[in-house]
């Protein structure tokens, strides 16, 4: 059991990473990832919805109606959802204004139907939240990756903080205007697959 | 020849499945290939297509109907520079100007581009191919004067690993791996590819030339200068303020990327293409069918909101990089339409679009690369609705017997 319950936090990671392998929340990955900050704010808001809807999903389980569980798993998304916004504005209203419409989204992130739809509701709350964590921090660490490139090379910035020297542009070199822009964050991601799948042997489609 | 052949056979066993230095085998068979005709051809009894036609003549032909706008390109980057200091230079010093100018973009655009397709041949276990003869020299051709080296090594190697490798190499890709080269230029650093300074090159290179700027002096391309003109009339000038004519439009003494100046070395580009059968004749009628059209349309309704309508039809198909584009852009048979019919929807599209976005687009003085882009996406679809209305032509046909 126990090495069950391992594979359920640290499967999203990498082998079943929800956005690299799955390809899902691929539309997040482009909106929010031009800056690091709310990149991982994304990141964390994510997971701690995932998370929490995981485990109320998983905790009545038993007393949804097959029928009408859609809404029901909405209803539990939406109001999480609301709550992170809230949250976000109380305590971090400047990235809350950058990610705009993006926290409302979640809602709609494909990984949260997906996984209260395969997991949560034929499991435990301490498997489900397991697996809630860890597909949020799987989708996290995507979107930090590719936001950490994208400011870097398109804004010479991290956090907001100048890391490329002031040296190295008085020789010439220029931000890459072209990483700011949605096309390259596709193209960030799909080099992370590439990497990816190149190192996973049983990844990799004949 | 015979000690190079000598060489050759010399070595070659080290290059052989069993050899110290058989990873490198692709590129010991690479330069074999290059320098001699292989032995071994398909054999001449059988069911054999035989054509003396093939990768390395195609691409060997197209770098020849390449070299008179290279030529006229460094000529001309010569001219503007001693033009906007002020010097009068004897025609061997401007030429000079210009080789130095431009040469280090196509060593660094060459360097980079076949050292990635030569790695990625070794990776694979391909054989090298000649795929890159052409975009090698297209990339410093379409690119202003003053693009810095780094940029371009950049862009080269961006396009060539995720406009041409990733798809499977030479002959897979979807996109022409020499605009998408100037495409991540023009929006990585947009402030380097369109502009007043961008596209004449007024510092000293290598020790040549230098001076002060005359007054007057303005970098704008005659499109840079439609694009921000304001009033009912129009008139373009060179770079020290002289009006400029169709014919020097034609000729190309105007300022622009190296190699799309002069329409008149295009055309003659355009004729061995056309003549050799390299080049589709359908493509390039039709791309300047389709421009001529469209500037007509637009020249007609001409309003001051859209000041590069004012130009006339005939020279919106001089200026800037739209006969450049139609006559070595849109006619890569691997990005392009292969059917007939196709053929010619492309190119017509191809010539619409690039004078749509010119004029109708204030932010895009110049539409040929996103025209073909574009049209590049669209070529497998119209390809397939070309087939497919056939097939539907000839089935009611046998239906109806």
């Amino acid at each position: 059991m126990a090495t069950k319950i391992k594979e359920v936090f640290f499967n999203p990671f990498s082998k079943n990473n929800p956005v690299i392998v799955q390809v899902l929340g691929i539309c997040s990955v482009l909106a929010v990832t031009a800056k690091l900050e709310p990149a991982l704010v994304m990141g964390i808001s994510v997971t701690a919805v995932l998370a929490f809807a995981n485990v109320i999903i998983s905790l009545i389980r038993n007393t949804i109606p097959t029928n009408i569980r859609i809404i029901v798993q909405l209803v539990v998304v939406a109001t999480l959802v609301i709550i992170v916004d809230q949250v976000l504005k109380a305590y971090n209203y400047q990235v809350s204004k950058q990610l705009s419409v993006f926290i409302g989204l979640i809602i709609t992130n494909c990984i949260l139907m997906g996984r209260l739809e395969a997991f949560a509701l034929g499991n435990k709350p301490w498997p489900a939240f397991l697996d809630g964590v860890g597909n949020g921090i799987g989708y996290a660490i995507i979107l930090v990756v590719v936001g950490f490139f994208r400011e870097l090379l398109g804004s010479g910035t991290l956090f907001g903080i100048q890391v490329v020297p002031q040296a190295l542009y008085d020789l010439g070199y220029m931000n890459n205007g072209l990483m700011i822009l949605p096309p390259m964050a596709l193209i960030t991601a799909a080099c992370i697959i590439w990497v990816q799948r190149s190192h996973n042997k049983d990844l990799q489609e004949k | 020849m015979k000690a190079l052949r000598k060489f050759l056979d010399n070595i070659k066993p080290a290059f052989q499945p069993e050899g110290k230095l058989s990873k490198l085998q692709s590129v010991y068979d690479g330069f074999e290939s290059f320098l001699f005709t292989p032995n071994s051809t398909s054999g001449k009894t059988g069911a054999q297509i035989h054509d003396s036609i093939d990768l390395k003549r195609t691409m060997i032909i197209v770098v020849i109907a390449l070299i008179p706008a290279l030529l006229f390109g460094m000529y001309n980057v010569g001219y503007q520079h001693y033009l906007a200091i002020g010097q009068q230079t004897a025609f061997f010093d401007t030429f000079l100007y210009g080789l130095a100018a431009v040469l280090p973009s196509i060593v660094v655009s060459y360097a980079v581009g076949l050292g990635i397709e030569f790695t990625a041949a070794q990776i694979r276990g391909h054989e090298i191919n000649e795929g890159f003869l052409v975009s090698g020299l297209l990339i410093p051709l379409i690119c202003p004067i003053n693009t810095p080296l780094w940029m371009i090594a950049v862009a080269t190697a961006f396009a060539v690993i995720f406009a041409k490798e990733v798809f499977g190499g030479t002959g897979m890709n979807i996109f022409n791996v020499a605009l998408v080269t100037r495409a991540v230029l023009f929006f990585g650093y947009p402030s380097k590819m369109s502009g007043d300074a961008a596209f004449v090159s007024t510092d000293s290179v290598f020790g040549l030339g230098a001076g002060n700027l005359v007054d007057g002096y303005s970098g704008a391309t005659p499109l840079g200068q439609a694009a921000t003109n304001v009033g009912d009339t129009l008139s373009l000038t060179n770079i020290v303020g002289e009006p400029i004519s169709t014919l020097d439009a034609f000729l190309g003494l105007i300022p622009g990327s190296v190699g799309e100046t002069s329409t008149l070395c295009i055309l003659i580009g355009a004729a061995i293409l056309l003549f050799t059968g390299i080049a589709s004749w359908r493509i390039m009628l039709s791309v300047f069918a389709g421009g001529l059209v469209m500037s007509s349309v637009a020249y007609f309704f001409a309003t001051p909101a859209f000041p590069t309508s004012f130009i006339a039809p005939i020279d919106q198909l001089c200026y800037g990089g739209f006969a450049f584009a139609a006559v070595f852009m849109a006619t890569d048979p691997v990005t392009g339409a292969r059917t007939d019919l196709g053929k010619f929807i492309y190119g017509f599209l191809i010539g619409v679009f690039a004078i749509l976005i010119r004029i109708y687009n204030g932010g895009y003085p110049e539409g040929a690369m996103l025209a073909v882009l574009l049209m590049n996406a669209f070529a497998p679809t119209i390809d397939y609705c070309v087939v497919n209305a056939n097939i539907k032509r000839r089935l009611k046909r046998a239906k109806a017997q």
